[in-house]
């Protein structure tokens, strides 16, 4: 992508070069492309992580690893993907679109942009960088917790968890940072004539995300700072012994984990309705109860942590609290379907890339909300809690519902950021190997936690042998299917057939009456909006 | 070529699954439920199951068909409604809204109001207690009132490392048997107590559909009562270390004459094992019977030969406290001398005192002492580690 901006270059007569360029850009669309390029990077590394699990897992037995390798891969995988794969993804369709969604000629903080972004590398490395110490013998290795840092296994934990707490922190500001910019972008930076109810449905999403990123990030980065100071300080936040609770760790770390979910789906919620009504040829539907429900999920999700560990044994009335505020989840998550169902009702529809991968989106989001529907119930939540169950049921929201929504967007907006075409027979490739390999990668899990398989065991009786081999096979033709993705968005960003500025012929919305890509500082002149 | 290709894959990959399906027994749904908690949630997931599944399908129905039917390519023309324009529009909209309504808190929200109040009700007319202690990697029973009272061991995975290793044909119990399984009289309401000594654990029998924490330094309880006799195999369900994938839980349902009989078997045992403190054993008893409770007990951390997994698990083969002394010259304990240690454990090291019986513990540490490449010479006797209770 650096190659087509490099042509508006000229017009900046002191702008840096090479690697300079990008370490002290300001600009939007620079930094919007290293959010999205480091996204991909580690999208791959924490798909390979994965890789070596699920080889792990092809068989019963220990073939591979060791039970505390494989503990740091599951852990690091997710903590990669949500953090510093599926994040970064939202962010940098933030930096690139909302300016140009908006009509605004740049972020309103672009040096803080600048900052937010190069925060994300040193966090990644810090995340990983115990997996190579401990080849050196300093350490036992990364974080083996699982994402989620529970206490006390991660005061008893090495120092992988030390790294993790201060990559978290790190993390962390960089989220907070960007979402000032955002907010602020969108509250002071909108075209004239572009009120409130008329902004598109993106800034909307974007809008509810970062506030619930700057309401959970803080508690977050308190939790963890309590459990350092109880593994290296003495405090006994989460010790019984000094008078401390594990569980507190618990509520701390899920009232920013659940809204966490939602803070990497609402980004795609909000371009999704653009996409499918692009595709569509028709307007979207219900914008006004859309933009309520994405703040009615924003303020629910804030409200119903707990649901994340029922079995640790609760009170009735807050069982029930959690089970019913949970399930009320699913009303205005189901106005949002209403609403992406009959955007495309009785269109004019074509199913190029970018609309395959959002009604496959659709579909398998749809399983994930259902399945989600179901794990509510705490009576039933016993038997699915920790168990393959849950994992398939959090692929299908965080894979199928982000990860296949995240790719949904690139294809749509690729032409507009590269002003190249893509290669549309492989796009559709990538599309049907993604969508069968995932599903045959997941289905199986569901049967597998139904019949008793607790997660995060590196191995297993051998009566979950079948459907962990197909589940195996499944994920390794997934994670191949990527390098189709990889190539396709390289070999576009290198040259292919010029785009138009539409680009795609029912699209509607500023950054498509810019030429493709657009100059370095979008609009020369403030676009109106009637 | 797409689609070609797609078609050629698919029916590939279509082949390797009936091929699969044909040679393995799959489990499409919960185990057999054995008790009335699970009954009820084998009830709920089916029913709710069938509930989503129809939701799914008429969405999926309603896409499908306009993804047919709305083609661009079949010259269907673009409406251009943006939201409902009649009142009567208004209703409809409203309708899968009134539906899902219903759904959640009527048909969904009222059977699992019930089934909670049933679940968590684990006191009245319960006709026993059984405290279970997690630990890493094992679990610890104990029989807290009734016939069994004082009855109490320790429950550890005994598959065979080389099955692990794949250097032995995997049993059919692989990784799900242990020594010693839980014993549970049919038709009883046992009220289960959870604790843990070091990090969360979880205790889960899938048949038994309940599965509850086990948190260090608090109780937690649950209730389970097996209606149909036999033996029910669980896991650990939450992350709990290394060792995590490898404490599994055993529940045997027996008739009330077998319980009556296990019991006096277990308290046989017991009396066995505490007038085992009060004779003098030889060093070579000692060693011999300390090699087993360190192959059960310790060598997962230290390893079989003493090696240890530095940083966290230490070697014993030549370690200061292995070789050091136990006592000092007035006798009295060396504090973190090796005794100590395996006595009240430190840090990553569990406190084995209530864990193993006297005679364990004096076993394991002479073996420790003159066993795994250590030759100290010295003799700890059960008698000794009695003294210090």
């Amino acid at each position: 992508m650096s190659s087509t901006t490099a042509a508006h270059h000229d017009e900046h007569h002191d702008h840096p070069t090479g690697i300079m360029r990008w370490l002290t850009t300001t600009n939007h669309k620079d930094i919007g492309t290293m959010y999205l390029t480091f996204s991909l990077i580690m999208f791959l590394v924490g798909g390979a992580m994965i890789l070596a699990v699920r080889a792990e897992l092809f068989q019963p037995g220990l073939q591979l690893m060791k039970p505390e390798f494989y503990n740091q891969l599951i852990g690091v995988h997710a903590l990669v993907m949500i953090f510093a794969a599926l994040m970064p993804a939202a962010t940098g369709f933030a930096n690139w679109m909302l300016p140009l969604q908006i009509g605004a000629p740049d972020m309103a903080l672009p040096r803080l942009n600048n900052w937010g972004f190069w925060l994300l590398p040193p966090a990644a490395i810090l995340l990983t960088l115990p997996f190579t110490l401990a080849l050196f013998g300093i350490g036992d290795g990364a974080i083996a917790t699982g994402w989620t840092f529970y206490a006390p296994l991660s005061i008893q934990g090495g120092m992988g968890v030390d790294f993790a707490i201060f990559s978290v922190h790190l993390l962390g500001v960089s989220s907070v940072l960007g979402s000032i910019n955002v907010i602020v972008t969108i509250l002071n930076m909108r075209a004239p004539g572009m009120t409130l109810m008329k902004m598109p449905m993106f800034a909307w999403a974007w809008l509810v995300t970062a506030f619930l990123l700057i309401a959970t990030i803080p508690v977050l980065a308190g939790a963890v700072t309590m459990l350092l100071t109880d593994r290296h300080f003495g405090t006994h936040f989460f010790d019984a012994a000094g008078g401390g609770d594990p569980i507190l760790f618990q509520h701390l770390f899920w009232f920013f984990g659940h809204p966490e979910v939602y803070i990497v789906l609402l980004p795609i919620w909000g371009f999704m309705p653009q996409i499918l009504q692009t595709f569509s040829r028709k307007p979207m539907y219900g914008y006004k109860a859309q933009v309520i429900s994405l703040w009615a999920i924003g303020a629910l999700a804030l409200v119903v942590w707990a649901h994340h560990f029922f079995t640790v044994g609760m009170p009735v009335p807050a069982l029930l609290y959690f089970m019913y505020s949970t399930m009320a989840i699913s009303l205005p998550l189901a106005v949002l379907f209403f609403c992406w169902i009959a955007t495309i009702w009785k269109g004019s529809l074509s199913f190029e890339t970018p609309m395959l991968f959002a009604t496959g989106w659709i579909v398998l989001f749809g399983i994930g909300g259902l399945t989600g529907l179901v794990l509510a119930d705490v009576a039933a939540d016993a038997q699915y809690h920790h168990s393959y169950f849950v994992v398939a049921h959090f692929h299908y929201t965080l894979f199928a519902g982000g990860m296949m929504g995240v790719m949904s967007g690139v294809y749509y907006w690729l032409p507009k950021m590269t002003g190249h075409m893509f290669n549309e027979r492989l796009g559709k490739l990538h599309f049907w190997l993604t969508a069968i390999s995932f599903n045959l990668t997941f289905i199986p899990q569901f049967f597998l936690g139904l019949a008793g398989m607790p997660r995060r065991i590196p191995d297993y009786a051998l009566q979950f042998a079948e459907f962990n081999a197909i589940s195996t096979v499944a994920a390794f033709v997934l994670g191949l299917s990527q390098l189709i993705f990889v190539y396709n968005i390289v070999s576009c960003a290198r040259g292919g057939k010029k785009a138009t500025d539409r680009v795609w012929e029912g699209a509607e919305g500023l950054e498509w009456t810019l030429p493709s890509p657009p100059p370095y500082h979008s609009f020369t002149e403030q676009p109106t909006v009637k | 070529m797409v689609m070609q290709f797609l078609k050629k894959a698919g029916l590939g990959v279509m082949l390797a699954m009936i091929s699969l399906a044909a040679h393995a027994e799959y489990t499409w749904n919960f185990p057999m439920p054995a008790t009335p908690m699970a009954a009820d949630t084998l009830h709920v997931h089916n029913k709710f199951m069938v509930i989503v599944m129809i939701i799914f399908l008429v969405v999926l129905g309603i896409m499908i068909y306009s993804i047919v039917n709305h083609r661009k390519s079949k010259g269907h023309e673009a409406a251009s409604f943006s939201g409902p324009s009649t009142k009567s529009q208004v209703v409809w909209t409203l309708v899968p809204f009134a539906i899902l309504l219903y759904i959640d808190f009527v048909l969904m929200g009222i059977p699992a109001y019930h089934s909670i109040v049933m679940m968590e009700d684990t006191k009245t007319n319960a006709d026993m207690v059984v405290k279970v202690t997690g630990s890493q990697w094992r679990w610890q029973y104990e029989y807290m009132d009734g016939e069994a009272q004082g009855v109490k061991f320790v429950s550890n995975l005994i598959t065979p490392q080389d099955q692990i290793d794949n250097k032995a044909e995997k049993g059919k119990d692989y990784l799900l048997e242990v020594d010693n399984h839980l014993v549970l009289p049919v038709g009883k309401k046992v009220r289960v107590l959870l604790t843990s000594t070091d990090v969360i654990h979880n205790w889960w029998v899938p048949a038994f559909g309940s599965a509850r924490d086990a948190i260090p330094g608090f109780l937690r309880e649950t209730w389970v009562r097996v209606d149909v006799p036999g033996t029910y195999r669980g896991q650990c369900k939450e992350l709990c270390g290394k060792g995590h994938g490898f404490m599994p839980v055993v529940v045997d349902a027996v008739s009330a004459e077998e319980y009556t009989k296990w019991i006096a078997d277990q308290k046989t045992k017991l009396a066995a094992a505490s007038a085992g403190a009060d004779k003098v054993w030889t060093k070579e008893e000692l060693v011999a019977h300390g090699k087993e409770v360190y192959v059960k007990n310790c060598a997962v951390c230290h390893q079989a030969e003493g090696q240890g997994l530095p940083p966290t698990f230490p070697a014993l083969h030549g370690s200061k406290i292995a070789t050091g002394p136990i006592f000092d010259a007035e006798g009295k304990l060396v504090k973190d001398g090796h005794l100590d240690r395996v006595f009240n454990g430190k840090g990553v090291m569990p406190a084995w005192k209530g864990v193993l019986n006297d005679t364990d513990i004096a076993s394991v540490i002479t073996f420790e002492r003159n066993g795994l490449g250590n030759a100290v010479g010295d003799v700890l006797q059960p008698a000794q580690v009695k003294a210090l209770r």
